[in-house]
């Protein structure tokens, strides 16, 4: 039973109540200039882009198979099994490698703290703890943010495309994109052309880096034998040599 | 007398990249890294991790190269240049850390990857390599420091212990090294295609085996200045071989891969990306031209420019990768600010003046011939314990 989010261009209408509850339930301030940045940040967990006459949504899109929970050495951040991408402040060190990991652009960085933290949408996973829905869910007045189990949305996005054909562009983006994600998003046109990253699609990042991890225990058992002896055999070598000019 | 002033003209820009370095550490401790960095979210990784670290572990190569050649190998010819390799390779190390020391968000929670585990991160696997290695190189480093003080008894445990030991340390080395290129595995979305290949691991790993040689050209070249001592020509036209066929190699491995993965194409496009690659081949491919030649790698000015562009082309692709390559995609334009260039050149500094007193002190350059610091009966003890 894992969650997810799925967000509906064509309904949403850029009231910007998501931001304010996401910003309220995260403890960040929000004003209207906030509300003009329409870029994630460290005190912005979640924006809408406005795209001419369209809206889209950007936040953390909880990724079945996370780039930066498989990036941190620390294991700050993790994929829990009801959905939500969480994070551990007490373990991160600050190396940033999730950033550049991200494929999404979504974690942020208080750059101007002096021991700095990451902070992501968590997806309300602790609202979710207590059955509630995300708190942007919530304050959403035009279903254009849904939240549920994971398949019963792609069931609703289906559900919308089929009563709608000509409305929708028959992709639900999320379903492949960075292996699947938990956040899923639809809309009349191609949501990349909303800015949502096009060079995604069927790639599962984590897969990448563990084909060289996995080396390493043959790379050190098959070295450490090999180098040892070579050790031997020159070291030998040199042995013989020396006993032999001896004995000449 | 040009080389009193040129000593003190040293000695000044010494003093001022100092006091430089220090004014951002203090603005970098107050006011976090926005403070002094131009990095962001769609940045956030500058000159720091590309120079600091990427050319930093990279520049230390030197010292496991030649732990393998004159130990595992036992090539004996390249004793004398042995331990001012392990030294570089040891300050560097501490340089890289130092480095981290400004880069992470939270320092004092370095140690972490020891002990919060998640074997699926390259990072984690750096952490480990950088923690080890750091402690082999130091253990590689004692014997100079207890043949100085003239302590017999741990040398003799340095000594029991000193083959897994290198092992050990060629092991991590080869690890961390390739793994700094396995880190940008991740990320085929933001990595220019000029540079991302599932080669990396493999290209940073011998780009490092042939900058490490060039590493000890260049620092053999510069100690014989600075300390008036014979340079071991023979040793370093024997090193220089070397060097080319590993760098020859590296080479034709970047060639194959670029044709492989039919990314010519890539260089028909005008770009900054396009010619900085271009430069990149060019310093890498350049060197092997006259180091192919015998009357180059015999002559000792013309082998010390030879290895700087090879250091220089080792520096240009790790900077490529980790900012020329990653700046399109991030959407934002980055240049360093000057506090992080001050941190960066105050680490270099660093660097520079403590290579210089550990010579001055301690029994690094150790060939007959050369004159030796220390008492005669410390030289004599040196000789006894060396056969």
């Amino acid at each position: 039973m894992a969650n997810a989010i799925l967000f509906d261009s064509t309904k949403c209408i850029g009231c910007r109540a998501c931001e304010g509850a996401c910003a309220e339930k995260n403890g960040n301030p929000y004003n209207d200039s906030i509300a003009a940045q329409e870029k994630i940040s460290a005190h912005k967990l979640t924006t809408i882009q406005t795209k001419g006459e369209k809206y889209i949504r950007r936040m953390c899109m909880h990724c079945l198979e996370p780039a930066c929970a498989s990036a941190c050495p620390v294991g700050a951040l993790t994929k829990t099994a009801a959905g939500p991408v969480t994070y551990d402040p007490n373990k991160c060190m600050g190396c940033r490698y999730c950033m550049t990991a991200c494929g999404f652009g979504a974690p942020a960085y208080e750059w101007n703290a002096r021991l700095p933290l990451l902070r992501k949408c968590d997806m309300c996973s602790e609202r979710q703890k207590a059955g509630k829905p995300t708190a942007c869910t919530e304050a959403c007045p035009n279903e254009a943010t849904m939240f549920g189990e994971r398949e019963a949305m792609i069931t609703l996005a289906r559900k919308r495309m089929a009563e709608n054909p000509t409305g929708y562009h028959a992709r639900i983006y999320g379903l492949e994109e960075a292996g699947g994600t938990s956040v899923l998003m639809i809309s009349d046109v191609p949501v990349e052309s909303l800015g949502m990253p096009a060079n995604l699609a069927g790639v599962t990042l984590p897969a990448l880096t563990w084909r060289a991890l996995e080396t390493i225990p043959s790379l050190v058992s098959v070295g450490s034998v090999l180098l040892g002896g070579i050790y031997w055999i020159t070291h030998r070598r040199a042995e013989v040599a020396k006993e032999e000019g001896r004995k000449s | 007398m040009t080389v009193r002033s040129a000593f003190t003209f040293w000695k000044l820009v010494f003093y001022a990249l100092c006091a430089a370095g220090i004014y951002s550490t203090y603005l970098r401790v107050t006011g976090g890294l926005g403070a002094v960095t131009n990095l962001s979210d769609q940045f956030p990784w500058g000159l720091w991790i590309g120079f600091d670290v990427l050319c930093g572990v990279g520049l230390a190569a030197g010292g496991f190269t030649l732990v393998a050649a004159v130990h595992i190998f036992n090539l004996e010819k390249y004793k004398p240049v042995l331990r001012p390799a392990v030294l570089t390779a040891f300050l560097g190390y501490l340089l890289v850390v130092l480095g981290l020391m400004f880069d992470l968000g939270q320092p004092q929670r370095i140690w972490h990857p020891l002990i919060m585990w998640n074997p699926h991160s390259v990072m984690f696997e750096v952490g480990w390599c950088v923690t080890l290695y750091t402690t082999v190189l130091f253990l590689e480093f004692c014997p100079a420091v207890l043949e100085k003080f003239r302590l017999h008894t741990p040398l003799r445990w340095f000594h029991a212990i000193s083959v897994p030991l290198m092992i050990a340390g060629v092991i991590l080395s080869t690890l961390h090294q390739s793994s700094l290129g396995s880190l940008y595995l991740l990320v085929p979305h933001k990595l220019d295609k000029l540079w991302y290949t599932p080669y990396m691991p493999l290209f940073f790993f011998t780009s490092a085996v042939a900058v490490g040689m060039a590493m000890t050209i260049f620092e053999s070249w510069h100690s014989s200045k600075a300390f008036g001592r014979a340079l071991e020509k023979p040793i370093l036209a024997g090193l220089a071989r070397v060097l080319v066929v590993v760098q020859s190699t590296y080479f034709a491995m970047r060639l194959m891969d670029l044709t492989n993965r039919k990314a010519w194409g890539l260089l028909a496009q005008s770009r900054p990306e396009t010619w900085l690659f271009l430069l990149e081949l060019t310093l890498i491919g350049l060197p092997l031209i006259f180091l192919y030649q015998e009357k180059v790698r015999n002559n000792p000015r013309a082998l010390y420019w030879s290895s700087l562009l090879v250091l220089f082309g080792f520096i240009t692709n790790r900077m490529n990768i980790s900012l020329t390559g990653i700046e399109r995609a991030s959407g934002v334009s980055y240049f360093p600010k000057w506090t992080e260039i001050a941190v960066t050149l105050f680490i270099i500094a660093l660097g520079f003046s403590l290579f210089r007193l550990a010579v001055k002190y301690l029994p690094v350059f150790q060939e007959p011939g050369v004159e030796e610091i220390g008492s005669p009966r410390a030289r004599e003890l040196r000789r006894t314990i060396a056969a």
